[in-house]
């Protein structure tokens, strides 16, 4: 699908403030959002201040998302567990999925490997995007941040968003 | 200066609309002894992220002023921190780093605070204003000025290592995220977002 009818589809559901570390499956996305004058995205210099961002954000009013690849997922795990799960703050993750199925440069390999089982282990949720399911799999991340009021996590792999 | 003095102090001079988010360990613990509010955001964790939440608020609640109050551990953690919010610089946004240029709750390891000079590094970054004070006498005056100025702004404050023992922050993190995100809303301006399924 194309960047903007991805972003569009968020936007549609109350998404207007995005914080992110830019990645290359994900840079479509941010280029949509960064030229929109309805939408806000703040760039970031590492995933955890992307998240403390997103946070205050949430806190003033807003329901934000989080843009990284899966290693800066990795790098961010304390932030999540001591912050937005510890105060049961509800955030979209917009993760790319590098490394998936080793299919990428080798320094992906690792991450890429685990990064489903990271999530589940530190409790989020996470939907696998494809070409046919973009509403569905927001719909789904949604409801799972409702229920929980926690963060829940959409993955995104190489070639789905053009 | 004593580093409750120093939350004292800057309590008395604040004007009492502002949204505070304090820093983890004796900063939010004194804080909490000092003057519990529904507009303090007392963080527990996420060590070096109070600046980063401070920004989030001050981008999203431009009408009141947002006071960080940091310490040199964290801000070191979290350095890229003071680039990006210089780069968007609101003008609401407000830290107050109090510096004892240690890691108390850990056991009082030094930090590189005590030569490298932090106020300097804001200041490059492209802070309005940044200052460093030594004397607890000028320090309510001081952050009445760093109020009133432009921001972002961002003081250092020099405190002893010391920290009298506190207890920790008797109230649930939900608890905490509630209580002020509904004082935040009560000053919310018009918002960017159209509301979503997701339940505040």
């Amino acid at each position: 699908m194309k960047a903007l009818e991805f972003s569009s589809a968020l936007k549609q559901r109350g998404f207007t403030f995005f914080a992110g570390v830019p990645d290359t499956i994900l840079k479509g996305v941010i280029d949509v959002l960064s030229a929109d004058s309805e939408v806000r995205y703040v760039s970031a210099t590492r995933e955890e201040e992307a998240i403390g961002i997103a946070v205050g954000a949430y806190l003033g009013g807003q329901q934000p998302v989080v843009l990284m690849q899966n290693s800066g997922f990795g790098n961010s795990i304390g932030a999540l567990a001591t912050l937005p799960l510890l105060y049961k703050i509800p955030l979209l993750l917009l993760i790319s999925w590098r490394g998936y199925r080793g299919k990428d440069a080798p320094e992906h390999s690792v991450i890429g490997t685990c990064t489903m089982n990271l999530l589940k282990d530190i409790g989020i949720r996470a939907e696998t995007l494809t070409d046919k399911n973009c509403d569905k799999a927001i719909a789904r991340a949604v409801g799972a941040i409702e229920e929980r009021q926690v963060p829940a996590a959409i993955l995104i792999k190489e070639g789905v968003i053009s | 200066m004593k580093g409750h003095e120093a939350i004292e102090k800057i309590v008395r001079a604040l004007k009492g609309d502002e949204l505070v988010i304090s820093a983890n360990g004796m900063i939010s613990r004194e804080l909490f002894a000092v003057k519990d509010s529904a507009n303090n955001f007392y963080m527990l964790g996420s060590m070096g992220l109070a600046s980063s939440i401070g920004l989030g608020l001050a981008l999203t609640v431009p009408n009141r002023k947002i006071v960080v109050l940091d310490g040199d551990g964290n801000l070191l953690m979290n350095m890229g921190s003071l680039a990006t919010i210089a780069n968007l610089s609101p003008r609401n946004f407000v830290q107050i780093v109090l510096d004892n240029e240690s890691y108390v709750s850990t056991g009082g390891q030094p930090t590189a605070s005590g030569t490298v000079e932090l106020e300097k590094v804001a200041r490059s970054c492209g802070f309005k204003l940044c200052r460093r004070i030594e004397d607890a006498n000028g320090l309510e005056t001081l952050i009445e000025e760093l109020l009133r100025a432009d921001g972002p702004t961002l003081v250092l404050v020099k405190i002893e290592s010391f920290w009298k023992q506190v207890p920790r922050v008797a109230r649930r993190p939900e608890d905490i995220r509630s209580r002020f995100r509904d004082s935040a809303k009560h000053s919310l301006a018009p918002a960017l977002g159209r509301k979503c399924g997701i339940r505040s």
